[in-house]
């Protein structure tokens, strides 16, 4: 064992794992954002609209995701209605 | 007809210009007839790391505007055969550079080089995209930190969707150049190591630069850190302009040095 492993051990913290960490979960959302149509927001923007009609919910209350498979794209909507 | 290789990044300060001027420098020390040109307008700089800030008369500003001619505007080096500075200008905005005007700069110099090297503008805006637009290949410049990983990652999705190979289904080669890495804050998890950077930007690496006295010391003197072929900074470059040339050559500088038992005593670095 390395003298760094035994600093680590000693309980210095780890940034550079915490870092690692957040980079991946930003960037993979940052391009999951990227590959998507133009028209999203614009899309989810007006669903949210026709809930609104019938029921009260916040912006984020609605996600709207498009996942692109082989032969296929699949749109996943998930809306989350209030407790009644 | 010239290979042309962006230097880019999206973060500002992480070592473009540095690299710019060195893989130049190492592509014309290796024979291939190279010119380095300064996209990043308003904010000359590369003409100072290659050291011909007073031979500059005419810009690439001036070449678009057809106030001169190309070859009044290229700067001969003076140290290395076969290489070309196209410097920026220092007065205009950014908005001087046109698309059109810009094509047929890199399409006049494609018939006399082999290479073309574009030294991009911080950000990812119009500057940073109309330096990446005609690319061939890129290389990323990336300090082992959140933000510049972040933005570099942000980068790579406008190679991947705006450049003119992307508009014609074609890909634009892309290497990732890793600089200011600092092996003894890597060694205590301080620092993102070389395959934490990889593994979260997937692009395959060209070359590890070590933060380094030297750069700062080639820059003082206005003269591209490749040429200090004793420095680790230096001999990093070499080693990349290799790769980008197609050898295969190991990574060096990755690991804390070893010190020696009076170095350490006396704690020198
Ligand atoms: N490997 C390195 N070691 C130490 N300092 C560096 C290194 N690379 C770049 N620098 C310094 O970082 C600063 C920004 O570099 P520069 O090449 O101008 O970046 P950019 O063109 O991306 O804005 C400069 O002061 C430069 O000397
Ligand atoms: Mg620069």
């Amino acid at each position: 064992m390395g003298i760094f492993d035994y600093l680590l051990k000693k309980g210095k913290p780890n940034t550079a794992a915490v870092a690692k960490e957040r980079l991946q979960i930003i960037v993979a959302h940052e391009r999951r954002k990227r590959s998507q149509p133009d028209y999203l927001p614009m899309m989810q923007q007006e669903i949210l609209e026709v809930i609104r009609k019938y029921v009260h919910i916040a912006d984020d209350d609605v996600s709207v995701q498009l996942e692109n498979s082989e032969d296929c794209s699949v749109l996943e909507l998930n809306i989350t209605l209030p407790e009644k | 007809m010239a290979k042309i290789i962006v230097v880019t990044s999206g973060k500002g300060g992480v070592g473009k210009t540095t690299s710019s001027a060195a893989i130049a420098t190492g592509l014309a020390l290796a024979g291939h007839k190279t010119v380095v040109i300064d996209f990043d307008v308003g904010l000359r700089n590369l003409d100072l790391i290659m050291g011909c800030e007073r031979r500059v008369v005419y810009d690439f500003v001036n070449v678009i505007n057809k106030e001169a001619t190309l070859n009044q505007a290229l700067i001969k080096d003076k140290r290395t055969n076969n290489l070309y500075i196209l410097p920026a200008s220092q007065t205009r905005d950014k908005d001087a550079l046109t698309m059109e005007g810009v094509q047929k700069v890199l399409d006049d110099l494609s018939k006399d080089y082999d290479f073309i090297i574009c030294d991009s503008p911080a950000g990812i805006e119009q500057g940073a995209q109309m330096a990446l637009y005609f690319a061939d290949e890129a290389i990323v410049v990336t300090n082992p930190e959140v933000s510049s990983v972040r933005d570099s990652d942000r980068i790579l999705g406008i190679l991947q969707s705006k450049s003119m190979r992307a508009e014609k289904g074609q890909s634009v080669k892309e290497h990732l150049l890793l600089t200011r890495y600092n092996p003894e804050r890597v060694a205590t998890a301080e620092m993102l190591s070389v395959a934490d950077v990889e593994e979260i930007l997937a692009v395959p690496l060209l070359g590890v630069i070590p933060e380094s006295e030297a750069v700062l010391k080639a820059s003082n003197q206005g003269a591209p850190v490749i040429l200090d072929t004793e420095s680790n900074a230096g001999k990093a470059y070499s080693d990349a302009v290799k790769r980008l040339l197609g050898e295969e050559v190991p990574h060096r500088f990755l690991d804390v040095e070893k010190k020696g038992f009076f170095k350490r005593l006396l704690g020198g670095k």
